[in-house]
């Protein structure tokens, strides 16, 4: 079976979640007689990594060079046409983030500090522009090559796949990893929204990265239950050697690791570190990451007086981020709203026992994780104390949390997908 | 009798942090940019003290007997200069040798330690007058305080270490209807006279000399002498506080102000009653006119003229309140390095980079602080900070308290080790050592172990606890952990506790016992 798959980007140049998705999907699929044309947008140049900052605090970066996965790149074919689409922004923040990027290359500095946020708020690209020109290239595409399903990932990528769609009548296979409620809370971008709506109407199936997404996508966009399918997104073994970065701080660390914005509840993470800093001054707690909620989260710190006990790292890039897992004790995450949620992954794979909230996709698979309402502030703070004090649990969960991260692989979900484009296919050939 | 006319100026540069990340905390003790910190007082030096200090020279050669200037350095900027611009400090040298110069006193740091009253303040001017005496050798009589910072309260104990003269802001809302143009005295102790900055004159040649937007730009010498000579008859000092930085620097040379200068003291001395005084001349001729009261803090910066500039958001007072908890712990250090940065981390600027008030001042801080933002420079702020207390807390204590310990200890345990194999003293000695470590690391200490605190430990227990916790743990405590306890005890918790005590005659077995078991939890703390 060959698969027409568009997304938005692509090993090396990878910002988070969906790149890493990809990547793992399109090489568990090739392991199940799959053929793949991968089409993405050169979004960065290496120079441009400034903008990768803002987008997520998870990059991870593989080296294809020393990927010696031949069979791999036998069956993917791997093309880059030239836009200029950003994943995770809506299109206000575009112009913002292609702004900031050009400046940032123009004006480099070595600080940490210098990747604070600073939007001029100047016309840049446009976003919607670049969407539609990624249709165009899309339909193009299609009719230049042979293939048997289409499959889009996220709503960047949804017209692309409709217009592929239109000009060759092939089924459509859309893939929903965080839908605009995820991102924008309540205050969605309606023209997104809009994008997300049609994309999932016209596709056959639509693949869902959690059933928390899939009950967003039946009851928010009104797509017909019978086909959207979940399939939970799995994570690849780790090839590097874990960092052998050694703590340096005799307290405990507990850290949060990810985009300081409202989605991610980071307030939660702070109000529980000020609960247990109350009573047990063995700890210390890091907040890894920056985002729009930066500055309220250090100003509320030092209204909570626990400021030399809690940490801002600002953004973490690659060899920083395993540092980070390798100085710390528990990770939390308390997503507000996670469609799936990979870092609690990365830090079970590093042996960190992780807290995580009810309202993840993540926690649907997880068993050697706690998991708490994410406004649960109490329970929270409980969970984070016992896994730093009591060692029984955090061996257990650091153990068999391993284990259980080893055996999500990209080749079982890579199964499923296979299914959904066969039952996508099958359904066309007898219509 | 002639008026005065009093030419003050602050000399002082921070040690500015490097990027200090979370992972440095514990791994890295080196908390400064150099590199920077050499930068800006190179260009400093070169375009501020070096020309400037060439002039004042030249104009104290041409009027030996009627000009007069005073200065002030931080311990910090003098060290700098030491490091990076000794030929600077040579300059300084020359210019106070002309015994036309007074060099006042103020904390070493450029501190706000006389907001608390922790012994720090005093600790810290006596350490700065250490240094101006071994660099300068003349003893400071007349005192500025960080910033011009001022109150009631601070200047009595100004007076009470002995100084007769102390520099602040002349206020409006202090002043009221007064004049800052006069003498006064410190509210408290009438001894110490207090001198007030014209911060309208002051901050025309600082702020607004080349600003040509303002109506009476440009300032001359004649235009000053104009203002002068506009005064009351009877308003007989004025006094112009001004940074150094402001010549050359703030206000550049091409703006004028090095020719501005160097008109200035003929000018006045010729068509002005006016004569160039220093502050402990201008105490001695003049007569104070009253008291001033000034209640709360104030100080020269911003339009508040109050402390807002360093505390009073979040963030600054975070940062000011974990940096002065370890003020005592300092005390019992002898390290060197430990002091050293201690007094590298006091410095106001660091809480000036946090300040988030940007309406009026925005101008004025943006130029001062190399933070992208207040929250940035407090991020890495307090990573310095943990650092800094993670070392202070490991520090070893005293050598005399372990070898005390260690006698008990080791003679309790050896005498029946000793029975055993008593030919083994020296192995056995080696073991017991390891063993009381463990021990001591192990065991939970219990209340009766008090008897066995020093007064030192016995302070910290004390600060754990308030007067009634402390009151109900020493009911029917016994003479021994009473003793221990009780001369301990400030007059005032003394007095408190008896109070206390006395009323607590019904009070029940069991909270007693529960009450000494909170205490034993923070004895745990203490060991």
């Amino acid at each position: 079976m060959k698969i027409l798959m568009f997304g938005w980007e692509f090993p090396p140049h990878i910002t988070g979640g969906l790149g890493t998705a990809c990547f793992g999907l399109t090489k568990g699929l090739v392991k199940h007689d799959t053929d793949i044309i991968f089409v993405v947008p050169k979004a960065y140049g290496d120079e441009s990594q400034e903008a990768v900052r803002i987008v997520n605090a998870s990059e991870v970066t593989i080296d294809l060079e020393i990927d010696e996965e031949r069979e791999y790149w036998d069956r993917v074919q791997y093309m880059e046409v030239g836009s200029n689409i950003i994943p995770y922004v809506g299109p206000e923040d575009f112009s913002k983030v292609t702004e900031l990027e050009k400046r940032a290359s123009e004006n480099f500095k070595s600080k940490v500090f210098s990747q604070k946020y600073e939007f001029s708020g100047k016309y840049g690209l446009n976003l919607m522009e670049e969407v539609a020109r990624y249709a165009l290239i899309g339909s193009a595409i299609a009719t230049k090559h042979d293939f048997d399903v289409i499959h889009a990932h996220d709503w960047l990528t949804y017209s692309a796949g409709v217009a592929a769609k239109e000009t060759s009548g092939k089924p459509l296979v859309v893939h929903m990893h965080a839908t605009e409620f995820d991102r924008s809370g309540e205050n969605i971008n309606t023209d997104v929204y809009a994008i997300e709506k049609r994309g999932m109407e016209a596709a056959d199936r639509v693949i869902t990265v959690s059933n928390l997404t899939r009950r967003i996508v039946i009851e928010r966009y009104g797509i017909d239950p019978s086909k959207v399918v979940t399939v939970h997104n799995a994570v690849e073994p780790k090839e590097k050697k874990l960092s052998d970065a050694e703590k340096q701080v005799k307290e405990k660390v507990v850290t949060f690791l990810g985009r300081i914005t409202f989605q991610k509840g980071p307030e939660y993470f702070v109000e529980a570190a000020n609960k247990i800093l109350k009573r047990d001054s063995n700890v210390r707690f890091v907040m890894a990451g920056t985002g729009d909620l930066l500055h309220r989260m250090v100003m509320r710190v030092a209204q909570l007086r626990i400021g030399h006990k809690f940490h801002f790292t600002g953004f973490l890039k690659g060899d920083d981020v395993d540092q980070m897992f390798a100085m710390t004790d528990v990770f939390v995450m308390p997503s507000i709203s996670e469609p799936f949620g990979i870092v609690p992954l990365e830090a079970m794979r590093s042996n960190v026992p992780v807290v995580i909230s009810k309202q993840s996709g993540v926690s649907e698979i997880l068993k050697h994780a706690i998991k708490v309402d994410f406004w649960d502030i109490d329970g929270l703070a409980d969970a984070i104390y016992g896994l730093c004090h009591y060692q029984a649990l955090s061996e257990d969960f650091i153990k068999y949390g391993k284990q259980e991260v080893e055996n999500l692989k990209w080749e079982h979900a890579a199964a499923k997908v296979k299914e959904v484009y066969t039952a996508a296919w099958e359904e066309f050939i007898n219509r | 009798m002639s008026k005065s006319i009093c030419l003050y100026f602050q000399v002082h540069q921070p040690f500015r942090l490097r990027t200090y990340r979370f992972f440095d905390i514990g791994k890295s003790h080196h908390y400064y940019d150099e590199y920077f910190n050499r930068l800006i007082l190179r260009r400093v030096a070169e375009k501020s003290y070096l020309p400037m200090n060439e002039i004042l020279l030249n104009i104290i050669k041409k009027n030996p007997k009627d000009f007069k200037v005073s200065f002030s350095f931080t311990g910090l900027v003098l060290e700098q200069m030491e490091r990076y611009t000794p030929e600077v400090l040579e300059s300084f040298r020359k210019l106070i040798a002309t015994g036309n110069v007074e060099v006042l006193a103020e904390t070493y740091a450029h501190s706000l330690s006389a907001l608390r009253n922790n012994g720090e303040f005093e600790n810290q001017v006596k350490a700065h007058t250490q240094k101006i005496e071994q660099l300068f050798g003349v003893k400071p009589t007349s005192l500025r305080n960080t910033e011009l910072i001022y109150s009631d309260e601070i200047g009595e104990r100004v007076a009470a270490m002995g100084y007769n003269v102390m520099l602040t802001e002349g206020a409006k809302h202090v002043l009221g209807w007064k004049s800052p143009n006069f003498m006064y005295t410190n509210a408290i102790n009438p001894k110490l006279k207090v001198l007030l900055r014209h911060f309208r004159l002051s901050d025309d040649i600082t702020f607004r000399f080349s600003q040509q937007s303002w109506s009476e730009w440009p300032i001359t010498a004649e235009k000053m002498v104009g203002w002068l000579n506009q005064v009351p008859e009877k308003e007989e000092i004025i006094n112009i506080f001004m940074d150094y930085e402001t010549f050359g620097e703030h206000q550049p040379a091409a703006s004028g102000i090095f020719d501005f200068m160097k008109a200035l003291p003929d000018a006045v001395l010729k068509n002005t009653p006016y004569r160039f005084r220093t502050p402990a001349e201008i105490a001695k001729i003049h007569q104070p006119v009253s008291a001033i009261h000034v209640p709360y803090p104030i100080s020269w910066a911003d339009e508040e003229r109050d402390l807002s500039a360093w505390i009073g958001n979040n963030l600054q007072d975070d940062a000011f309140e974990k940096l002065t908890s370890l003020t005592e712990k300092i005390i019992e250090t002898d390290d060197a390095d430990l002091k050293r940065d201690w007094y590298y981390l006091q410095s106001s600027d660091h809480f000036y980079y946090m300040c988030t008030k940007w309406l009026s001042d925005g101008d004025v801080h943006k130029y001062f602080n190399h933070y992208p933002s207040p929250y940035e420079a407090y991020i890495n702020y307090m990573n310095v900070l943990s650092d800094f207390t993670i070392r202070l807390e490991e520090q070893a204590p005293g050598a005399a308290e372990i070898m005390d310990d260690l006698l008990k200890n080791t003679g309790k345990l050896g005498k029946e080790l000793g029975k055993i194999a008593s030919k083994k003293m020296q192995e056995a000695e080696k073991s017991v050592k390891e063993k009381y470590q463990q021990t001591k690391a192990k065991s939970k200490p219990v209340f009766e172990d008090i008897k066995h605190l020093s007064d030192t430990k016995i302070k910290k227990l004390i600060k754990e606890l308030d007067a009634e916790q402390l009151a109900v743990a020493l009911k029917d405590a016994g003479e021994e952990i009473r003793e221990k306890v009780i001369p301990n005890l400030t007059q005032k918790a003394k007095k408190q506790m008896d109070d206390l005590q006395q009323k607590m005659t019904d009070i029940k077995h069991k909270d007693v016992q529960a009450m000494r078991k909170k205490v034993e939890e923070k004895l745990k703390k203490i060991f």
